[in-house]
């Protein structure tokens, strides 16, 4: 996306009177945070830059309560180190999209946090951003200012509109304010490595460990070929797969609970113990996609049941294609070869066959215009969706095509 | 009834001859229930100061009849209320004179349990705890646990989005479930969701879960089952102040430990819960906490002696830890057995629903004490400690004129005064009718159309339970015109200082 005007608001007023503006003389809007997830998603007809970023600050935290607000254009950053004080964190791991499409780390805003429904390697533990949104201020494309949710952990006094918030892109609503649960910090990390494993068993041994009552807040799978760039010393030289385990909490759990996961995984292949501070660096490597940040084909982030998971590349045939998984096998990142339709096709279709879904997280404008960013939705989803948007946002103003589903093939 | 609820509409009341026919049509047997006697049984839900027997009740076992039910009832202009089990508190289930009540108690099957993926897919009408029940051979559970569990169907937590006692640790309805399929008032089914993490689109399952059955009809849902805790253990703490009490559970929050269950009853509760099932619990204090704290043994031990470490220094008087799950359970069974305690020293009592700040606990208990004062009405408090949700239950007679009424309005000052102090209306049972007219206390017209324009994008003809959540229900049409439209803005010139 494109936009030539930059529009700064200074409070909520400015942004509804941007809203107002627009809609007076049909000019949409480009709704951004810190620009981190710019690659992501179609480019509109948004002729002007509604830029959130200068409106930051944090407006309550009171680390007892487990709560935090702060405005929208607040650094994500900013959030995490001061929450860090207090042996805090936002227990969904956020991932920061931007090295991904070359921008540089850190730009990531608390709006923008919650807009794409961020997560990260904790989320077969902890949920996404949206099991944390506790409550928001926003402006509608109506313009006008609405408030939902509240600043308390436990809420149901009305629609969950927080969820409806959570992942929809910026195209129902403008973000200005936001609160989200807090969760204390484990006291430290573990990480079980098990080398060797083909996709379709670690797919087991990682279903098996998530299942086990060792309560596993992270696990993922790394083939051979991308195992190498892990930042792990114990089996990085072995030149095998890598499938990691990760248990947290305090000291005495972490050991127990790797003791467990030790139990059920020795017989699978070598295995080792990756310490607190290797483990840091691993997850947040994972979390990051880092296997697949460093170059610049086209990646898919897919999405279907962990036990899947190892199907998909399984179905590409012999395009020449990288990937690892995530989340016990239920997420793939998927590098494809540079081509127009970034193998599209091929990679819809075998995710389609499971029951999940395959959005395109980086590839070069053009082709995201072509062939969508979003995942295909039945027509009755669609349909609602559509009705959702235009009550939210009749006139279309709000990032207008960024969530557009593909364009089918003609 | 003190509840002003919609006025039925005379024709659709004139056609019922022809709405009960068009319904045997679809549901045959004893699928449709018309006889006056029969209906008696639907007239309420576990709000029960408020009764209206319902038009018909029609009991589906497929998601297609539910499809044609509503359907017909779109086309034909009839409004429709889903119920579950019945067990709502906040009357979100109470049936209207001129509407069907869609009872989704037939729709009882577990359809599948997936080990792999910690999954099972369950029709709405099977209890919370069935799932459990279901599982617990292979050492799975399911976690949200509201205390209605033995009888309130999993449909009905997801239109409530229930919580229970374990919900600080493991999370409410909402995020534990992965899909649904759902039936809107068209008649149009719609799946979401399903055994993978992400949905792709809109959150519409998101919004689906809490919308007290006004969105529309579940007929399948997707739950995440855990794998059960290799051990449990749960502290008894008595003190002899509340504030005490509040800043243990600040304490333990601040050391790092998420209980699996952290409860706090006052001296009524106390003493009325020990009277009814004799749980040993200590009666000279003011407030009791009980902590749960689950995992492997080894975890267990450690926590229990953190938290009783804290729990000394935050004066307790009296701590005992449970040695067996013996012990666990008959801690929780006076609490667990609360409401049911208070019933026996009452002849009513009326519980309410806010959540606070934690931080305002104990000045909210002492307004709370004056109001119980100047009402003349006892009220004892249960409160999940963890997340600030407080139950008081108020005491009173419904034989006595005027003493519902006062209790009403106690508990309506109640939620005003946890919105005051930075909370909400209700924490998990949600605003049905009961808690309907004081949504304006949280929310301005402007932030309430906002949540109506959702109800009109899933249902314009507003047919599915209305009368429920919203203090004025505008018709879609009117609320788009509530709002700005390009080139009709309001004053687009004035300058703004």
């Amino acid at each position: 996306m494109v936009a030539s005007a930059v529009i700064q608001p200074r409070d909520v007023q400015d942004v509804s009177d941007a809203i107002l503006d627009g809609a007076r003389k049909g000019e949409a809007l480009e709704v951004r945070g810190g620009g981190s997830k710019q690659g992501i998603g179609c480019g509109g007809r948004a002729v002007r830059c509604l830029d959130l970023a200068g409106y930051r600050g944090v407006i309550d935290y009171a680390p007892s309560e487990l709560v935090i607000t702060a405005r929208a254009g607040t650094p994500l950053a900013e959030i995490e180190a001061l929450i860090a004080d207090e042996d805090q964190m936002l227990s969904f791991e956020p991932m920061d999209y931007g090295p991904l499409s070359g921008a540089p780390p850190g730009r990531a805003t608390l709006g923008g946090v919650v807009a794409a429904n961020t997560s990260g390697s904790r989320r077969i533990a902890s949920g996404a951003a949206r099991d944390h949104f506790l409550g928001f201020q926003a402006v509608s494309g109506r313009g006008e200012a609405f408030r939902a949710g509240g600043r308390v952990m436990k809420n149901v006094t009305g629609y969950d509109l927080p969820k409806l918030m959570a992942g929809s892109w910026g195209t129902l609503a403008v973000l200005t304010e936001v609160t989200m649960k807090v969760m204390p910090r484990p006291r430290t990390a573990a990480t079980l490595l098990i080398a060797g494993l083909t996709d379709r068993a670690a797919a087991a041994a990682m279903s098996r460990a998530v299942g086990s009552s060792a309560v596993v807040t992270g696990a993922a799978h790394v083939p051979a070929h991308l195992a190498r760039l892990l930042p792990v010393h114990t089996l990085a030289a072995a030149g095998t797969s890598v499938t990691a385990l990760r248990v947290e909490g305090f000291g005495p759990s972490v050991t127990v609970r790797l003791e467990s996961l030790m139990v059920l995984c020795s017989k699978l292949g070598d295995i080792a113990v990756s310490d607190e501070t290797d483990t840091r660096a691993l997850w947040r490597f994972l979390r990051d996609a880092g296997p697949l940040a460093g170059d610049d084909r086209p990646l898919w982030r897919i999405s279907v049941a962990p036990s899947d998971g190892w199907k998909v590349p399984a179905a590409l045939g012999n395009v020449a294609a990288d990937w690892f998984f995530d989340w016990a096998g239920g997420l793939i990142w998927l590098a494809v070869p540079s081509t127009s339709d970034a193998s599209a096709p091929l990679v819809r279709g075998a995710v389609a066959q499971l029951g999940g879904h395959a959005t395109l997280v980086r590839a070069p404008l053009s082709v995201r215009n072509a062939i969508g960013s979003f995942p295909p939705q039945l027509p009755g989803v669609a349909a609602l969706c559509q009705r959702v948007k235009s009550m939210f946002d009749p006139n279309d103003l709000l990032n207008p095509g960024r969530m557009s589903a593909p364009i089918p093939a003609a | 009834m003190s509840l002003k609820m919609p006025e039925p509409d005379r024709d659709v009341l004139a056609r019922r001859t022809e709405i009960v026919a068009a319904l045997r049509a679809i549901v045959p047997g004893e699928g449709v229930i018309a006889d006056p006697d029969a209906l008696c049984a639907y007239e309420s839900d576990g709000l029960t100061a408020y009764r209206q027997t319902p038009l018909v009740v029609v009991l589906p076992e497929t998601t297609d009849q539910v499809s044609r039910i509503l359907r017909w009832s779109s086309e034909h202009n009839v409004k429709v209320v889903p119920r579950g089990s019945g067990t709502s508190l906040s009357g979100g289930a109470l049936p209207l004179e001129d509407a069907v009540l869609l009872g989704m108690s037939r729709f009882n099957r577990v359809l599948e349990v997936d080990y792999p993926n910690r999954v099972a897919v369950v029709q709405p009408g099977v209890t919370n705890l069935a799932i459990t029940e279901a599982v617990r051979e292979q050492g799975f559970y399911y976690a949200p646990d509201p205390s209605s569990q033995i009888a309130c169907s999993i449909g009905g937590n997801v239109a409530e989005n229930a919580g229970g006692v374990h919900c600080l640790k493991y999370g409410l309805t909402t995020n534990n479930v992965l899909g649904v399929e759902f039936v809107l008032m068209s008649g149009e089914v719609v799946r979401i969701g399903g055994k993978g993490l992400d949905s792709a689109g809109y959150d519409l399952l998101g919004v689906i879960v809490g919308s007290e059955g006004m969105l529309g009809v579940v007929t399948e849902v997707t739950v995440r089952i855990l794998p059960a805790p290799a051990a449990a253990q749960a502290l008894l703490i008595g003190f002899s102040s509340v504030e005490d009490a509040g800043r243990c559970v600040s304490a333990v929050i601040a050391e790092g430990i998420i209980p699996a269950g952290m409860e706090m009853m006052d001296r009524l509760a106390i003493h009325a819960a020990e009277a009814f099932v004799a749980a040993g619990y200590p009666l000279n204090v003011d407030a009791l906490l009980i902590v749960e704290l689950d995992g492997p043994p080894a975890e267990c031990e450690h926590l229990i002696e953190t938290v009783s470490a804290i729990a000394r220094r935050s004066n307790a008087t009296t701590i005992s830890a449970s040695r067996n799950d013996e012990e666990r359970l008959a801690f929780w069974a006076g609490r667990k057995a609360a409401f049911p305690a208070v019933g026996r020293i009452s002849p009513d009592y009326y519980c309410m629903d806010g959540t606070i700040p934690r931080h305002a606990l104990a000045e909210v208990l002492a307004r709370m004490r004056e109001m119980s004062e100047s009402y003349g009405l006892r009220v004892a408090n249960v409160f999940h400690a963890g997340d600030g949700n407080l139950h008081p239950l108020i005491l009173y007679d419904a034989n006595r004129p005027g003493e519902l009424e006062q209790a009403e309005s106690f508990g309506a000052d109640i939620l005003r005064l946890c919105v005051q102090v930075g909370g909400v209306l209700t924490g998990e049972h949600g605003v049905g009718v009961e808690k309907r007219d004081l949504m304006p206390v949280m929310f301005t017209r402007i932030d309430l159309a906002h949540q109506q324009l959702l109800k009109c994008a899933f249902d314009p003809g507003l047919l599915l339970n209305p009368g429920k959540v919203f203090p004025t229900l505008h018709r879609c049409a009117e609320l788009g015109r509530m709002h700005v439209h390009a080139g009709r803005l309001p004053h687009p010139d004035l300058p703004r200082y």
